[in-house]
């Protein structure tokens, strides 16, 4: 999973830094994450993992590196198995 | 024997004692030479109003934050470019109290306010930014021995020549990306303000707020710890909206009262019959309830959310677009009141020297939608209802 949010933040995310290399607990908005492109990674998580981020989710902090990011769709991954 | 007073209360008197016998009289000379309204802010100094909102530890009054807002609805009432330099000074407060996080320097820096009741204004936009808050050019330049300097274009500082310190927004360190910034609290002592223009706007013409090189070298401590979009998200966005709406709520109010004024005067020359106008009035009191009704929601869902358990709410997009909706709402519908109170007072309210006069509030209330421009906030939450669910 973290490849893949990797992969998305390359694509989406439009970071001056190199993701390839950043840590997971890099802190994304301090390495150039505008307001703009943290929706386009949303959206783009969203349709890649087939999942609706709630709005709880939506937060500043959720989307602070890759580490919570990941965090917070293993949890939502994992809530709608139990469901 | 010691009596307690409650500090909302005492807030309320003061404010509306300063209001009708101060800000009322003056504001007419305060619009039309373009000046600060000193008389009014210096007896909001007498009643140390501009500590009300900082905790009684910190030597303020503790007043809460509804007690501020309608201090600002009341202030608007009578002189909108005071109300808006008060509010403005307030936005500055009430971010900080919420930010302390422990910043030792801030706490002291509180208590300073408190002991000599000093005038906080804001550096936020800034020359090649395009009006976007969230970006800063100028950056924190790390010095020697522990301080630090910035230089920033500021196209706007609303009364910077008369503040004691600034509030000012910056990139985190020279090579810090735009949105990664930080509030630094520069105190009068340690900055210069070079003007770069004039100031003889249309309306709030007594906020004095022309644009300034602002310089300043401080020590590292006067940098707030937390980082500045989180402290915008939790506090000073939805703050702003709501205090200046408060404010043009009491602008509109007034314009209102003034042709219900006009009304009576008209229905007391014909008794008996209900004049034209009447009817008028009553189509303007249904916008005016909108606006209230907009207001006042607005200013009790933050109440609600800032409850020490639940101010993460604040953060969540469905609370972004609220108070952005607020802000668009309130600046819209503010100036649509005022310019109906024209309607209803006529040529009475077209000429700037009758009871009825409400050219001032008009023009004041027209610059709600460029404060913070409105289509600026209307792209952010275009972006925002992309993904945002519960809205």
């Amino acid at each position: 999973m973290t490849d893949e949010i990797r992969q998305i933040i390359k694509q989406h995310g439009r970071l001056p830094a190199d993701v390839d290399s950043l840590p997971v607990d890099a802190d994304l908005y301090a390495a150039g994450m505008s307001s703009h492109a943290r929706i386009n990674v949303m959206l783009a998580l969203e349709s890649h993992f087939d999942v609706e981020l709630p709005d709880r989710m939506l937060t500043r902090d959720v989307f602070e590196s890759i580490a919570s990011i990941e965090a917070a769709l293993t949890e939502l991954c994992a809530e709608s198995t139990a469901r | 024997m010691s009596v307690s007073v409650d500090p909302d209360q005492a807030l309320a008197d003061a404010v509306e004692r300063i209001a009708r016998d101060v800000a009322a009289p003056n504001a007419d000379a305060v619009d039309r030479d373009a000046r600060f309204p000193a008389e009014t802010i210096q007896a909001l100094r007498d009643e140390r109003a501009l500590s009300a909102f900082i905790p009684v530890e910190l030597g303020g009054a503790g007043a809460s934050f509804e007690a501020i807002a309608a201090a600002c609805l009341q202030l608007g009432r009578s002189c909108g470019a005071s109300a808006m330099v008060f509010a403005m000074h307030q936005i500055q407060i009430v971010t900080i109290v919420r930010h302390l996080d422990g910043a030792p320097w801030f706490e002291a820096y509180l208590r300073e306010v408190a002991a000599q009741q000093r005038l906080v204004a804001s550096v936020t936009s800034e020359i090649g930014t395009g009006g976007d808050m969230g970006r800063s050019v100028a950056a924190v330049v790390p010095g020697a021995d522990g301080r630090c300097s910035f230089e920033k274009q500021a196209p706007t500082v609303s009364y910077g020549e008369h503040a004691d310190d600034l509030f000012v927004t910056l990139r985190r360190g020279p090579e810090a990306e735009p949105g990664d910034q930080v509030v630094v609290l520069a105190r009068e002592d340690q900055l210069t303000l070079e003007p770069t223009g004039t100031w003889d706007p249309l309306g709030m013409r007594g906020t004095c707020s022309p644009g300034y090189v602002v310089r300043a070298d401080l020590p590292e401590e006067q940098v707030l710890p937390t980082p500045f979009p989180r402290v915008a998200a939790e506090s000073m966005v939805p703050v702003s909206h709501i205090l200046w709406s408060h404010l043009w709520l009491g602008i509109a109010t007034d314009a209102f009262d003034r042709a219900r004024a006009f009304v009576r005067a008209a229905s007391k020359q014909k008794p008996g019959e209900t004049p034209p106008a009447a009817l008028r009035l009553s189509h303007l009191m249904s916008e005016l309830s909108l606006l209230r009704a907009e207001v006042a929601s607005g200013l009790a869902e933050f109440v609600r959310a800032s409850a020490e358990d639940d101010r993460e709410t604040l953060s969540t997009m469905a609370s972004a677009l609220r108070f952005n909706n607020l802000k668009i709402a309130a600046s819209e519908q503010a100036p649509r009141v005022c310019q109906g109170a024209l309607g209803v007072c006529g040529i009475m309210g077209f000429k700037n020297d009758t009871p009825f006069s409400v050219g001032r509030h008009l023009r004041d209330t027209m610059s709600a939608c460029l404060m913070v421009a409105n289509e600026r906030i209307h792209q952010t939450n275009a972006s925002l209802l992309l993904i945002a669910k519960d809205v």
